[in-house]
């Protein structure tokens, strides 16, 4: 049984704009990772070389993305595409979820994107001065990295999001959105964008990614049936709602508890 | 070999991150839930949420006791 049996208008519509969203938070947080990197190499070293390794970049993840998408759609049957993906953003989603969860709680360092700028530029300052084909060694290798690593990240959750989702042009549509906003924000100040609320956004998108991951696990389930449908959740993809309130309010509670275990005074050791 | 390794360590750092208690504890439940599935003992209705709610309580379980080490 096909879980958007009932209530497919709503359900069609919700899981559209989460879709969207997950996708548009999540990969602004990781452009404005990789812009930290790119405007440290591009101030302290050379403009041009760290666009290049940025450009570089950018034909990787769109070569990965069109290789990976077509491979995916081609060699899995639904159910177990919706498993296969969404138990892999079921726990690559968790590690956000609990990073943010000890986050808040105090229990890890939060993000900070000026101090990081200032290792950058303090790295790239003291680096040597090698050239390659007129380029800057170093600014090309530092912004290809940056870029190629934040990037993959948006790759894999464009991918997982619109493949399951039936849609990847919707979730590459929300990655372009926030990459555009990110870039002309950071264009304009031309300083890292600390005042993003890094933490707050990490949590939602932790609660969103783990969410539909959860929902297209258990769905893929179905693959092992004996018709090999994908599995019925009671209510259809309403029942994706259901899923993100338990998330957000288990995630809350942890804060909450880590957060009371943090500020107990500790007991003095029996002498 | 040495590419592989390193290939390798790479998507798993990627996917699974620091703590591959929560991700087995995911694996665990989904393959109990796979069972229950080939098996048909229960309704996709009931064994649907069921299993989200495994997920959630062995996520929650994993990152407290997480937390205390």
């Amino acid at each position: 049984m096909r879980s958007g049996e009932s209530g497919d208008d709503v359900g069609m519509d919700a899981s559209e704009l989460g879709l969207l969203v997950a996708v548009m938070l999540a990969a602004a947080v990781e452009f404005v990772e990789a812009f930290t990197i790119v405007l440290a190499m591009g101030i302290t070293r050379d403009w041009r070389s760290t666009l290049a390794g940025t450009a570089a970049a950018l034909v990787v993840l769109a070569f990965v993305t069109i290789v990976a998408g077509y491979a995916l759609v081609q060699w899995f049957p639904e159910s177990l595409l919706q498993l296969v993906v969404g138990t892999l953003l079921l726990i690559f989603g968790l590690q956000w979820l609990r990073k943010a969860v000890l986050r808040s709680a105090g229990l890890k360092a939060l993000h900070d994107e000026e101090a990081i700028f200032r290792e950058e530029a303090a790295a790239a300052e003291g680096a040597g001065n090698e050239t390659v084909m007129g380029l800057d060694g170093f600014a090309f290798v530092v912004s290809f990295k940056g870029v190629l690593l934040e990037g993959l990240e948006v790759v894999f959750i464009v991918l997982t999001f619109g493949l399951t989702a039936g849609n990847v042009p919707l979730a590459a549509a929300g990655a372009a959105i926030a990459g555009a906003i990110v870039l002309s924000v950071g264009a304009v100040l031309h300083r890292p964008l600390s005042r993003v609320p890094e933490n707050t956004i990490k949590h939602g998108v932790g609660i969103l990614l783990t969410t539909f991951g959860t929902f297209w696990a258990v769905e893929g389930l179905g693959v092992f049936a004996p018709g090999g449908e994908s599995l019925g959740w009671p209510g259809g993809e309403l029942a994706i709602v259901v899923v993100l309130v338990a998330w957000f309010a288990v995630s809350r509670a942890l804060v909450f508890a880590l957060r009371r275990r943090v500020a107990e005074p500790v007991q003095p050791a029996a002498a | 070999m040495r590419f592989l390794v390193a290939f390798g360590r790479f998507w798993y750092d990627f996917v699974v991150g620091d703590d591959w208690r929560i991700a087995l504890g995911v694996v665990l439940v989904l393959a109990a839930g796979a069972v229950l599935v080939a098996t048909g003992a229960l309704a996709d209705e009931v064994l649907a949420p069921l299993l989200a709610a495994a997920i959630i309580a062995v996520v929650s379980v994993s990152l407290v006791a997480g937390a205390r080490r």
